[in-house]
């Protein structure tokens, strides 16, 4: 996934921003009855699925580009979002 | 009961559309809409709006209670359901004639028929209209299913009885592959749905997407031709015309009056689609299923007829008769729809919504578009994507097609990727042009042109 880089929150080696590469809504389960993607403390891979976006009756996964722990989510299950919000942090460890 | 006042219980192009009707009856309009709409084109032309509730459908468009209650509030004397959203849900058909009002559609009991797969079957069946050669219901053990997909005849689809929209279906090409795919169907049902039953079918391969306009005042049924949608892709349509290029005129009056027999067994009041497969080598057609509500490609067949479909459904919903007789509806010319999306058909099809920047809209001569833009228009991200159809008439379909061309050529939509390249694409494929297309033929093209279609959007169009 294509995210721009944003100068006024640059990302540090160690702190890695997840942003939103679309609009929309925002789910951290895969369905309703299922447990979420990722809780704060797991260990991320890249290309490991952190949630996902809706956005016009459309599915799309949000896909980590980085290692490291879940640090935390900065939005909430079914929370509407804007394209380029952060979503997640995930910090190198 | 006269209408007076209209709630428009929808959004986007169609909610424009049932607008302009209503207003040329001499209605008053009142748009429900949901918060992220409040900006749009139907809720600044409407003489009134009333807000339903928040962004996601659920809590606005889907919500039976706010819509009634935005109808008291407004004194609207009738509700237009549009497509999708609740245009076929019998409770609040149900609900909305409960509450003294009119719903601009079939009753609760017709759309509740024709929303159950099996029931709709059997009912065309009575009406002596053509199903999918299948099991009757239910298949039981795989030695029985065997047998009857035997009589039935392979490739035969086995579907998820409670499945549906496309989910759930597998295809066995013969004999011997069948016991092992029933069995993982069934798994597969049982997984998805919670229920392991199958039920059977032909697969017509090949097949054409044709389907049939009807009307009816609930005692005199008529057709308004055929349309033809068989450029889908993942089982939605991308361009749709009339006539279809695939029938001679037997067929056709053959197809036109099947349609109108299962209108008039179930008594049908509205606006209404017959939905068929066409097996073109055997010049056969199979009833798939009924919509029973106005649908987003209508405005091909009010080209081809100059029948105003939407004015005419509100028109039998105050209660009046059917204002055309059958003699009366001819066909001339040829006109084609396409869907202009928000998305991008170069990248896989990803959904761009945005602000709406530069905006030019194709016109001229047998040129219409059904839209619900204007410049600086933010497209909320809750739904579909149909930003608008264009649609062109001309007076033979290779005329239509190059008008098809010139218009989409015309069309600007700066800030955001739509599918207008795709259609100036497709007006030059050769298979298009012929007019020699199946349902499976768009997405097949699709994979073997996808390079072209990123080339085309790299050297800027």
């Amino acid at each position: 996934m294509n995210e721009k880089a944003d100068p006024a929150q640059a990302d540090t080696p160690d702190r890695r921003e997840v942003r939103a590469m679309l609009p929309g809504t925002f789910y951290r389960k895969p369905a309703p009855d299922q447990p979420n993607y990722k809780d704060p403390g797991d260990t991320v891979s890249a290309g490991d699925v952190l949630g996902l976006i809706e956005v016009m009756k459309t599915f799309h996964q949000v896909i980590s580009e980085h290692d490291g722990t879940l640090g935390a989510f900065l939005v909430d299950n079914e929370d509407p979002i804007k394209a380029s919000q952060v979503l997640a942090v995930i910090e190198e460890g | 009961m006269a209408i007076g006042k209209l709630l428009i219980a929808n959004r986007g192009e169609i909610a424009v559309r049932i607008i302009r009707a209503a207003r040329e009856l001499g209605m008053a309009t009142v748009q429900a809409h949901s918060d992220a709409d409040a900006d749009s084109l139907a809720v600044r032309m409407a003489d009134e709006a009333v807000e339903i509730g928040p962004g996601p459908a659920r809590s606005s468009y889907l919500d039976i209670e706010a819509v009634l209650e935005a109808a008291r509030t407004a004194g609207a004397d009738a509700i237009h359901p549009g497509y999708g959203f609740l245009a076929e849900n019998a409770e609040f058909a149900d609900a909305v004639e409960a509450g003294g009002l009119v719903f601009v559609g079939p009753s609760g009991d017709v759309i509740r028929q024709m929303g159950d797969k099996a029931t709709a079957r059997q009912i065309a069946q009575d009406a002596g209209v053509r199903t999918v050669p299948g099991s009757c219901g239910r298949v039981g053990d795989v030695r029985t299913a065997t047998s009857i997909a035997e009589r039935i005849g392979f490739p035969v689809m086995l579907k998820a009885a409670a499945g549906g929209g496309g989910r759930g279906i597998r295809i066995a090409g013969n004999a011997d592959e069948f016991p092992g795919i029933a069995a993982q169907a069934a798994a597969e049902a049982e997984a998805a749905f919670g229920d392991g039953g199958l039920y059977l079918e032909r697969a017509v391969e090949k097949a054409r997407h044709i389907e049939v306009q009807i009307l009816g005042d609930g005692k005199k049924f008529i057709h308004c031709f055929e349309r033809e949608c068989s450029l889908q892709r993942r089982r939605q349509k991308l361009w749709e015309e009339a006539p279809s290029p695939a029938l001679d005129e037997e067929v056709r009056r053959k197809l036109c009056r099947s349609a109108v027999a299962l209108a008039a067994s179930v008594g049908y009041r509205g606006a209404g689609t017959v939905e068929y497969l066409y097996d073109e080598r055997q010049g056969a057609f199979y009833f798939i299923e009924m919509n029973t509500r106005i649908q987003v490609e209508h405005p091909v067949t009010e080209c081809i007829t100059g029948i105003d479909l939407v004015a005419e459904m509100i028109r039998i919903g105050g209660g009046e008769p059917l204002s055309i007789e059958q003699d009366r509806v001819a066909a001339r010319g040829h006109a084609i729809e396409v869907r202009i999306n928000a998305e991008d058909p170069a990248n896989r099809f990803m959904p761009s919504p945005g602000v709406v920047g530069d905006l030019r809209i194709p016109g001229g001569p047998g040129v219409r578009f059904d839209h619900m833009l204007y410049e600086g228009y933010e497209i909320p991200p809750f739904y579909d994507s149909l930003l608008g159809k264009l649609i062109v008439w001309a007076d033979t379909r290779p005329k239509a097609i190059d008008r098809l061309k010139r218009a989409v050529g015309e069309l600007r939509i700066g800030g955001l990727k739509t599918t207008a390249p795709l259609f100036l694409a497709l007006a030059d494929a050769e298979p298009v042009r012929t007019g020699r297309v199946h349902t499976g033929w768009l997405e097949a093209w699709l994979d073997a042109n996808a390079g072209a279609l990123s080339e085309q959007a790299g050297n800027g169009s």
